[in-house]
């Protein structure tokens, strides 16, 4: 691992002032759980590590009037074990759950799970975020077992590593972002980008800023994620997919259906949203709007099967949303 | 530049300058001579290197010395007290949920955890809670019946 200059700021302010201009200036240090790896790796050798977990103010999870608000510090563990998350946003406990192991619940945070880096294999083993050296993608014609089957067709061929991600833009989080020359505030569907270029990133924060807040809306929906796994233990799920439903009596007045593990970003399943709408939600119904969710999928030459998981996790995730067994 | 750091090992509190880089497991080995936690993939998998921090348990090769400045940390060697085993390295001891005895150090510090939230765990919530920790000797069913064996103790 390279060498680096450690600061450990007590304030968001002095934090932010910390941060540079670019990635290879400054990185935040949460948990981690990524970062580290990354650095053993050289994949990414900031010059400054900005440790946030001597923050008070980034840490905790609370509700006010205005929704459920998550410190970016919160570890994932503070997540999956809340009453109050598990009681107004399962899918949100559910997703925390999911994250492995019971050590990196501990150490990881919530802040760090939505700024995770891809697990893209290719990513890590230092050929670039698009994988691409000299213009050939080495996805396309090599290994892409684990890589997407969504938002493929640019240059971006990893999946969004996030697992908390597809649960807060289903339920409509809105994220606070800070430099120090303000704060402004980033719908969650609007937080992950595909990248198009090398050196850009899958999500839309700066390198001048640190993510502080992330706020759930008491929708009052009807949540689930359900996530379809090689194995249980330390791996990140082959599809997942997280819903949120507004209900009127058995009727779906609307839905928000997000996938995650299969685009390079958490990937809103429009089409189904649509197919719901105002109706009442079977088996059959789930089925069919799982179909219309992947009804765009473009698998590569090795991951074809992922279709279908995700076809299975959305239709599992509304059933449970539901409170139906799928 | 170098950090002074405080960090309290077992109830005893240390103070030393160390590079910013240098892994939490690193420090208790190379430093402090705790050669309990051992070194096993250093990718933050096999939990060999399991230690508590502030009670919870962590991977310490994905964690830096620094991030542990002012923190209770607990490793393997903190458990037996007066010469007695913790009733968790007692029921490995008596389950024989060792084989090669390398990954045991994690699976203990784990389970501890594991038991000390959940003291009457299902076999499937033990499997659960330990499923960041490998046994290269594949001696799952051992480990699981010393955690039960550890729980049933606890009673």
């Amino acid at each position: 691992m390279q060498p680096f200059e450690y600061a450990n700021p007590t304030t968001v302010k002095e934090a932010v002032g910390l941060l540079g201009n670019k990635w290879d200036e400054a990185a935040v240090l949460a948990g981690g759980t990524d970062l580290i790896s990354l650095m053993k790796d050289y994949v990414y050798s900031p010059k400054r590590l900005v440790n946030i977990k001597n923050i008070k103010e980034l840490g905790g999870i609370r509700a006010d009037k205005a929704g459920l608000r998550i410190g970016a510090a919160a570890t994932i563990d503070e997540l999956a074990e809340s009453p109050l998350v598990a009681k107004n946003f399962p899918s949100l406990a559910q997703a925390a759950r999911g994250v492995t192991s019971p050590q990196i619940r501990n150490m990881g945070t919530v802040g760090g799970d939505l700024c995770q880096r891809p697990r893209c294999w290719y990513y890590r083993d230092g050929q670039g975020l698009l994988a691409s050296p000299g213009g050939r993608s080495l996805v396309t014609n090599g290994e892409n077992k684990y890589h997407a089957i969504l938002g493929n067709g640019g240059p971006a061929k990893f999946v969004s590593a996030s697992s908390l991600g597809p649960a807060l833009i289903a339920l409509g989080a809105t994220l606070t972002l800070q430099s120090s020359s303000g704060s402004r505030k980033v719908a969650a569907d609007k937080f992950f980008v595909t990248p198009s270029a090398e050196g850009s990133r899958e999500i839309a924060l700066l390198p001048n800023e640190l993510l502080t807040e992330i706020l759930v809306p008491m929708g009052g929906t009807k949540n689930a994620t359900y996530e379809v796994r090689q194995k249980e233990a330390l791996d990140w799920p082959l599809a997942t997919a997280s819903v949120a439903l507004k209900m009127s009596g058995s009727t779906v007045s609307s839905a928000r259906v997000v996938l995650g593990h299969v685009a390079p970003m958490p990937w809103a399943a429009t089409q189904a949203d649509q197919f719901l709408a105002g109706k009442s939600l079977t088996e059959a119904v789930a089925e069919d709007a799982a179909k219309a969710a992947l009804s765009n999928a473009t698998p590569l030459s090795q991951n074809a099967y992922k279709v279908q998981l995700a076809r299975v996790a959305v239709k599992r995730a509304l059933m449970a949303a539901a409170g139906a067994r799928g | 530049m170098k950090q002074t750091i405080t960090v309290t090992i077992n109830g005893k509190a240390y103070s030393h300058e160390v590079e910013p880089r240098l892994l939490l497991i690193h420090y208790l080995r190379e430093v402090l001579g705790l050669t309990g936690p051992h070194v096993g993939c250093e990718t933050s998998i096999c939990g060999a290197c399991t230690v508590a921090v502030d009670g919870r348990a962590v991977k310490s090769c994905t964690m830096f010395a620094v991030q542990a400045d002012g923190r209770q940390v607990v490793t393997i060697e903190g458990l037996a007290a007066d010469g007695a085993l913790h009733p968790v390295q007692q029921a490995f001891w008596e389950q024989h949920g060792l084989q090669c005895g390398f990954c045991t150090p994690g699976m203990i510090m784990t389970s501890r955890q594991l038991l000390e939230r959940n003291p009457s765990p299902t076999e499937a919530e033990i499997r659960h809670g330990l499923e960041g920790n490998l046994c290269r000797c594949t001696g799952y069913q051992h480990i699981v019946n010393a955690v039960k064996a550890a729980a049933q103790a606890g009673k």
